[in-house]
């Protein structure tokens, strides 16, 4: 850490929350900077979504605290913490039109009229909704209601914004479209936001960091790159991409005996010879080489192979190891997969993870 | 560029404002959740308390334990009426179920025609009061009954309008005697007619849910007709056929309109109650057998509610709604049934009209509407029927908005979960209160001037809280189910936008569950319009009411007349319900637009 950070808007400690004798969230401690778009990320169950409504106040945490903006919301119901929220379901008032469902908190104010009706336009036009002013929400579409939603949630310029997989009910054309479009929207009103998603891919795209969740806890905070490139722990190596677990020993300083091979790893993370480890490798991270066979560079029987369009995945074993690579079509035009039985396989040391087990 | 990046303080600040006030709906809504709690331990939980410290007291009030109830068993002829009740209930709700299903199913799985007319005539009688099927039952079959005396015999002095001394004796006749006063056998048809269609509504409503997939898989599975409508549709219909067994066993044990008019020589729990109280004035042993009713009825609702908490989701969202597929021989079967059953239906109703617009029945029978001037018979002329109008209209107003917002509270309400849930559990039981018990249990609690409440015994308040409370649960479900419906977080976005409840309550939920509503406001006028039980124990002689006027006539002989109201009650209830779709017709165009895609 270089350069030094700004105060964060909001703070999270040491949070705890249990249902019963179920574990929903432990010892949660989390730092969000203004601006920021940061996502939940985990899978069903992992308290994602709880972890969003105890920062919304809709559920009361056992223990820990909550600070937004320098001001201790701990133990402060939900209306008068300074938020807006858009539900996976929407939630929109059935009876009440577009135009109506963005006033409702605007007119709870005792604003002028003329006031009310001037934001409702800024956002109608905002989300792109301006000619939909005087629809019902069962006369939209799901994205056009889900954009409703976000307006009603942004109407009274809330210091956070939070999204509860908003996505998520909608068709894959549609979603792909409103993710470009609620990251641009993000951007340029600058509203610090947090998203839960159990789609990694989402998180991938619209994160400024991502933090990934599992069993009630945090298992690493970063940016997508981060957590892509350098996952931290083996659940979020595995929950995030595709990844490739080879069961070894540590052999010395920067080898690992697999099976019969021995590989070099270039982060041992200070684990001590004869510590049995999970090494961890992206498909599209092994190559098969042109050159001469280096260290690392394994002989592998092609097993099965799939197209997928911009790449082949290959199901390959060497000896009594077994992975998956995804090898780029300009390369795999070069060699007859049809053909090709044995095929050298290069594991770079850099890219492959050591995990203890 | 715009500029919602840069909050205007005007609006941060009146955010603030408004999140301030918001302190007070906090309170506001446990308020308003304990206020609910108040109202039903005060008028369920407390009475109830009363009602069965009564039963083990004695006359001087001493304690003694369950003495009551060993004398009750002991006496044979107490001993026989809880064994009476026990076989009338059972029989009815056998028969009754069993019909009802048969009608439902054609109604909702076959492709019978005339389906509307012949489900709007089989539900006629829900207008109608109890005691008039027992009236109707002593024209049928009483000692001048139509069957008694002969079906023939009968037609041919309504139509020629002869004396009955001048018919000579018929050749050839229908005729039969089912020993209505003396047998039980009356009072189970009787009943079974009462029953029919409340039954038919609930079991209706547990067969039109169906999945299509399900009859297909069976299909493909090459399984009969037989197997799939015993493997498929009856597990289908299973808590819906539960739910209907007790619904129907506790309005038969529990109901005293038809015993009270033609059960003389049968007694029953329900007429044990009046007559040690209206009768002997032995309010303790009154409050044993009270104790004694409820206990058959609680043990339904505890099964009813154990089952209804196994019944899962039998419908995902997933489901493809099942369309009944043309059947010559089974559609013309079901129609022939349900013709039969209708037809038997209007004979009852049409028996207790035409004996309340004939001059002497059966020996004139020319039209005449003396019956139906009150004047000069036993009860209060027509002011009982204009009290009853009253009293029915207030106890839908205010238990409409009482059920309603009560049942907010426990949906939707925050804080306080512990005793949201008691609450719920208190809401549901009103459903196995026997009317009766629930009178007799008001006059305990409410009839001592110890008791601040005691201002309301013998007023209207009192009549219109009972029924309110008698018929609380049904209405408690609907208001439920509603809400249910409901996103769950409209509350959740709500206060995020720093509105108060109320406000949404007002804006949105209301609004949205407005059928749910007006269903519920329509199901209390037409039941207090009916209802004889509760409070047949709670009316003052100057508070009259048209049902308890039904029973006096009755009991004083004056059966056409009796028959009068019932019938002047019937079409009030239909006449209310028409201008209640008419109104709400209007009403929902205007308010429901949104419903439309």
């Amino acid at each position: 850490m270089d350069e030094p950070r700004p105060t964060p808007y909001l703070q999270i400690r040491h949070l705890r929350k249990t249902f019963r004798t179920f574990v929903a969230l432990e010892d949660i401690s989390l730092e969000v900077y203004p601006g920021e778009f940061i996502c939940f990320l985990g899978p069903s169950g992992c308290g994602k979504t709880t972890l969003l409504r105890c920062i919304a106040g809709l559920e009361e945490q056992d223990a820990g605290e909550i600070i937004q903006d320098g001001r201790d919301i701990s133990r402060l119901p939900a209306s008068q913490r300074d938020f807006g929220i858009v539900f996976q379901s929407y939630a929109l008032f059935p009876n009440l039109t577009a135009a109506k469902n963005i006033a409702y908190g605007l007119e709870n104010m005792k604003l002028p009229r003329a006031q009310i009706q001037a934001r409702v336009q800024e956002l109608l036009e905002l989300v792109g909704l301006s000619d939909f002013a005087h629809k019902y929400p069962a006369q939209l579409s799901g994205g056009q209601q889900q954009r409703v939603a976000l307006a009603r949630a942004l109407a009274l310029s809330p210091g956070l914004l939070l999204l509860d997989e908003p996505l998520s009910a909608l068709d894959a054309r549609v979603r792909a479209g409103l993710r470009t479009e609620l990251a641009l929207l993000q951007r340029r009103i600058g509203v610090t936001t947090i998203m839960v998603t159990h789609d990694q891919e989402e998180a991938l795209t619209l994160a400024d960091r991502i933090v990934v969740m599992d069993h009630g806890t945090i298992q690493q905070i970063g940016t997508p790159h981060e957590v892509y490139r350098y996952p931290r722990t083996p659940f979020v190596a595995n929950f995030i991409g595709e990844m490739n677990f080879l069961v070894g020993v540590v052999a010395g300083q920067g080898w690992v005996q697999c099976g019969a091979h021995q590989l070099r790893v270039s982060r041992l993370n200070g684990l001590a010879q004869g510590t049995s480890v999970k090494l961890a490798i992206r498909p599209e991270d092994i190559v098969i080489p042109t050159a001469a066979p280096a260290e690392n560079t394994l002989s592998a029987r092609v097993q099965h192979h799939e197209f997928l369009g911009a790449f082949y995945r290959l199901r390959l074993a060497a000896e009594e190891l077994n992975f998956i690579l995804d090898l780029p079509m300009a390369q795999a035009r070069d060699l007859d997969l049809t053909r090709q039985d044995l095929l050298p396989v290069h594991l770079p040391a850099d890219f492959l993870h050591v995990y203890p087990s | 560029m715009t500029t919602i990046s840069t909050t205007p303080p005007s609006w941060l600040a009146a955010k603030r404002k408004a999140a301030r006030a918001l302190n007070t709906e906090v309170w506001l809504m446990r308020g308003l959740i304990l206020l609910s709690g108040a109202f039903l331990v005060t008028f369920v939980l407390l009475p109830l308390y009363e009602l069965i410290r009564r039963s083990m007291e004695n006359r001087q009030g001493e304690f003694v334990g369950l003495e009551n109830y060993l004398q009750y068993f002991s006496t044979p002829a107490l001993a026989q009426s809880f064994a009476n009740s026990l076989y009338i209930s059972a029989m009815s709700t056998l028969i009754t179920v069993t019909l009802a299903f048969v009608f439902a199913y054609a109604l909702t799985r076959t492709c019978m025609p005339f389906k509307n007319v012949l489900r709007t005539l089989a539900l006629l009688p829900i207008f109608a009061p109890s005691l008039l099927h027992g009236i109707a039952f002593i024209y049928l079959f009483g000692n001048q009954g139509i069957f008694t005396n002969g079906v023939f015999n009968f037609l041919l002095r309504l139509i020629g309008g002869y004396d009955i001394r001048a018919v000579p004796p018929l050749p050839f006749e229908i005729q039969f005697n089912i020993n209505l006063y003396k047998e039980p056998t009356g009072i189970i048809l009787a009943e079974v007619f009462y029953l029919f269609p409340h039954v038919l509504l609930i079991l209706m409503v547990a067969l039109s849910l169906a999945d299509a997939r399900l009859y297909e898989a069976a299909t493909a599975l090459r399984a009969s007709r037989w197997r799939t409508f015993l493997t498929v549709t009856l597990p289908g219909a299973r808590y819906g056929i539960i739910s209907a067994c007790f619904v129907a066993f506790t309005l038969v044990i529990t109901d005293f309109g038809i015993p009270k008019v033609i059960g003389d020589g049968v007694s029953v729990l329900a007429t044990d109650i009046y007559k040690q109280v209206i009768g002997q004035q032995n309010f303790f042993m009154g409050s044993t057998v009270s104790v004694l009713l409820l206990t058959p009825t609680i043990i339904g609702f505890a099964i009813d509610r154990f089952a209804q908490r196994r019944q899962v989701a039998m419908l995902s969202a997933r489901a493809v709604p099942y369309q009944p597929k043309p059947n010559p021989t089974l559609d013309r079967l079901m129609l022939a049934f349900c013709i039969l059953v209708v037809l038997a239906i209007l004979l009852v109703i049409g028996t207790a009209l035409i004996a309340s617009v004939v001059n002497v029945w059966p020996y004139r029978l020319e039209l005449s509407g003396r019956h139906y001037d009150f004047s000069k018979v036993a009860g209060g002329g027509l002011d009982a029927y204009w009290n009853s109008l009253r009293m029915a209209g207030l106890t839908a107003v205010f238990g409409t908005i009482i059920v309603f917002v009560s049942a907010y509270m426990i949906e939707k309400g925050r804080g306080l979960g512990k005793t949201r849930a008691a609450l719920y559990f208190l809401s549901t039981l009103p459903v196995a209160l026997p009317g009766l018990v629930l009178g007799l249990a008001y006059i305990f609690f409410f009839n001592r001037p110890a008791n601040p409440l005691y201002f309301l015994y013998g007023t209207m308040p009192i009549l219109v809280l009972s029924t309110i409370v008698h018929f609380y649960t049904v209405s408690f479900f609907t208001a439920t189910t509603a809400l249910k419906q409901m996103d769950r977080e409209f509350e959740a976005v709500s206060a995020s936008l720093a509105v108060p409840f109320y406000r949404t309550f007002w804006r949105v939920t209301v609004p949205v569950s407005l059928p749910a509503i007006l269903e519920i406001g329509i199901y209390y006028f037409v039941n207090a319009l009916t209802t004889v039980s509760a409070v047949i124990f709670l009316y003052s002689a100057n508070l009259k009411l048209a049902s308890i006027m039904i029973v006096n006539m009755d009991d004083a002989g004056d059966t056409a007349p009796a028959a009068a109201m019932s019938m002047l009650l019937f079409f009030t209830g239909i006449g209310v319900r028409l201008l209640y779709e008419l109104v709400t017709r209007g009403l929902k165009q205007r308010t429901q637009v949104w419903r439309q895609r």
